[in-house]
């Protein structure tokens, strides 16, 4: 089991209100992903709820008990670092049993679990290693391997991505996804990544100064932006956002489309000049200044035959088109 | 980048540092010489001592004789271990709550700690010596070892403080997550991670404590005396015997010069601990 629900929680550093209030319901089994700029409070919503904050008020329960006022070690999570965090001093074999050790299991139960969990990680061979001798990857999942061997109720994972390079990252990535499809216990991810969010999420809510813009699947934030910080944030290349005359004429404080939602055809509404075009094969990103709007991001598939300096005409899918009102709210 | 060097330059700077070298180490060396010859031998014209005498370890028999030099070094032993286990007692959970939970208070309390090093110990001397009079500490070992744990105890802290800063919050943090109380944090992952911190500040300040003077002969006497009073004790008020004191002073700093030997590394190591990443 693994429900944890947020009432009110506010969390001040001083004068500095770093959360001001916020509501969630994280539902047994699922993934979770706060997502946001830095400094937007998703790493300390995260240690809240971990007990490695303490709440300023407002309430944490975890599975239906109020957990507000619990230790971390109480309360049944485990997390991964984005240090990883793992104890130099001990083998990998070590700190994976430690969380066992300090719940007093036996020996024997101890080894076995560890064994099973170094299967699972691809660790079997290392156990007998230090932290210093493993790379990055590998350190990963010792502390992926700290965190599962006690089974957790929850586990919560701080930017763990972030110390490795791309290509181990999109490998880590799917391990993680898979894990959390054989394990089905509750996962809430933070990271600043929104390509991390879209691709692992069964829930992501948006945080920006400490409050919750939006919750919902990775598609609904997609498809239906509640407004511009959302728009702006989900969503790679980001949205094109017009102000001006053109939203005007649809009635809308802002008009927002999406790169791939502009049609290069002829005779469209909009014309301009290639300002730089990337070509990686399957996709073409254009940069368009479009007269009379500014510069448009337009993303086509498959290889365009557009260079720096043509002109093109444009057109925006009518039914993709997101309308926002003068304070940024998400018009229908 | 090396830099080029001629090797006339490095002759010439080889032979300053040489020399400047021997200079300050010719005490120790003449205290080594003196030790081995004859008190009449000891007051002669330093050229005769080298060139027109022989050689004896009578010196170091009668010394053993006159004051029993086993009792002295086991006072030492004592007083230095044991004001340096007790000062550790207080020191790493103080060091602890100052590294990883501060308060706005914190720098001030630890500007507080090492400004006590700055006051003149000559000026607590009266207050503490009357103390030590009237709840009859005088003389003991067990005064001695808190009074040197008590003036050791802001370094202690200091360099803990400075290791313990050099551990990553992050994991103690997952000691915390992965069920650690705080015993077990200390215990389990804390200390075993600040061992070279610990080893090198045990080391400095049982050497701090071995050679410390000015309290152990101000408020012993016969009973807790240890080495630095059994040195002192060959001087002025007997006369001077110098072939005697120095075959007592190489005695006394003998023990504390082979533990400095043999753990030279791990001292270096502790004190740069942190310096080079």
């Amino acid at each position: 089991m693994g429900q944890i629900t947020l009432k009110q929680v506010r969390k001040s550093f001083g004068d500095v209100h770093v959360i001001p209030g916020v509501d969630l319901t994280i539902e047994d089994g699922e993934f979770v992903v706060f997502v946001g700029p830095s400094g937007c409070g998703k790493s300390t919503l995260l240690r809240l709820i971990a007990g490695l904050e303490d709440t300023t008020s407002g309430i944490i329960a975890i599975d239906g008990k109020d957990a507000t006022a619990l230790p971390p070690a109480k309360r049944g999570l485990a997390m991964v670092f984005q240090s990883y965090a793992l104890y130099p001093h001990m083998t990998v074999r070590k700190n994976i049993a430690f969380p066992l050790k300090m719940a007093g299991m036996s020996e024997a139960e101890q080894a076995s679990r560890v064994e099973r969990a170094a299967k699972v990680l691809n660790l079997t061979n290392y156990l007998d290693r230090r932290p210093g001798q493993l790379s990055g990857g590998q350190r990963q999942r010792v502390a992926i391997g700290r965190a599962i061997v006690r089974e957790p109720a929850a586990f919560l994972f701080d930017e763990p991505l972030s110390n490795l390079d791309a290509a181990l990252r999109v490998g880590m990535r799917q391990e993680i996804t898979e894990l959390h499809q054989s394990l089905k216990t509750t996962m809430i991810y933070v990271t600043h990544d929104q390509v991390e969010a879209m691709t692992m999420a069964d829930k992501i809510v948006v945080l920006n100064a400490g409050r919750i813009e939006q919750v919902g699947s990775p598609l609904e934030l997609y498809r239906n932006p509640v407004n511009l910080f959302v728009a702006g944030f989900i969503g790679s290349p980001k949205m094109n956002l017009i102000e001006g005359a053109e939203a005007a004429k649809r009635d809308a404080a802002t008009i927002g489309i999406r790169p791939e939602h502009i049609d290069i055809i002829d005779g469209g509404p909009w014309t301009g000049t290639v300002g730089l075009s990337e070509h990686l094969g399957s996709d073409t990103f254009l940069k368009v200044l479009v007269d009379g709007i500014g510069t448009l991001n337009v993303r086509a598939s498959g290889e365009v035959g557009r260079q720096h300096g043509d002109r093109v005409s444009l057109a925006p899918q009518a039914d993709k088109l997101h309308r926002f009102n003068k304070d940024g709210r998400s018009v229908k | 980048m090396a830099r080029a060097v001629s090797t006339r330059t490095k002759t010439l700077n080889t032979v300053i540092a040489g020399t400047l070298g021997f200079l300050i180490f010719f005490p120790i060396l003449w205290i080594i010489i003196l030790a081995f010859k004859t008190e009449e031998d000891a007051i002669r014209a330093p050229l005769e001592v080298l060139f027109q005498s022989g050689w004896t370890t009578d010196n170091f028999s009668t010394v053993q004789a006159r004051s029993d030099y086993f009792k002295h070094f086991s006072n030492s032993v004592i007083i230095s271990l044991g004001s340096t286990l007790l000062g550790l007692v207080i020191a790493i959970p103080a060091a602890w709550s100052m590294a990883f939970v501060p308060a706005k208070r914190t720098k001030d309390v630890l500007m507080w700690m090492l400004s006590t090093k700055m006051m003149p110990p000559v000026g607590v001397l009266v207050p503490i010596y009357l103390i030590f009079r009237d709840t009859g500490l005088l003389d003991s070992r067990f005064g001695l070892t808190i009074v040197l744990m008590l003036i050791n105890l802001p370094i202690i802290i200091w360099m803990l403080y400075t290791y313990f800063r050099e551990i990553p919050g992050e994991i103690l943090e997952a000691a915390r997550m992965d069920g650690a109380g705080l015993k077990e944090e200390i215990l389990y992952v804390l200390t075993p991670m600040a061992v070279p911190g610990i080893a090198s500040t045990v080391l400095l300040n049982i050497i701090l404590a071995w050679n410390e003077a000015f309290w152990t002969l101000n408020l012993t006497a016969a009973k807790a005396a240890p080495l630095t009073a059994f040195i002192a004790s060959y001087s002025s008020p007997e006369g001077l015997f110098y072939a005697k004191l120095s075959a007592a002073s190489i005695m006394a700093i003998a023990p504390i010069l082979i533990m400095g030997w043999f753990s030279q590394k791990q001292l270096v190591r502790g004190l740069t601990f942190g310096a080079v990443k």
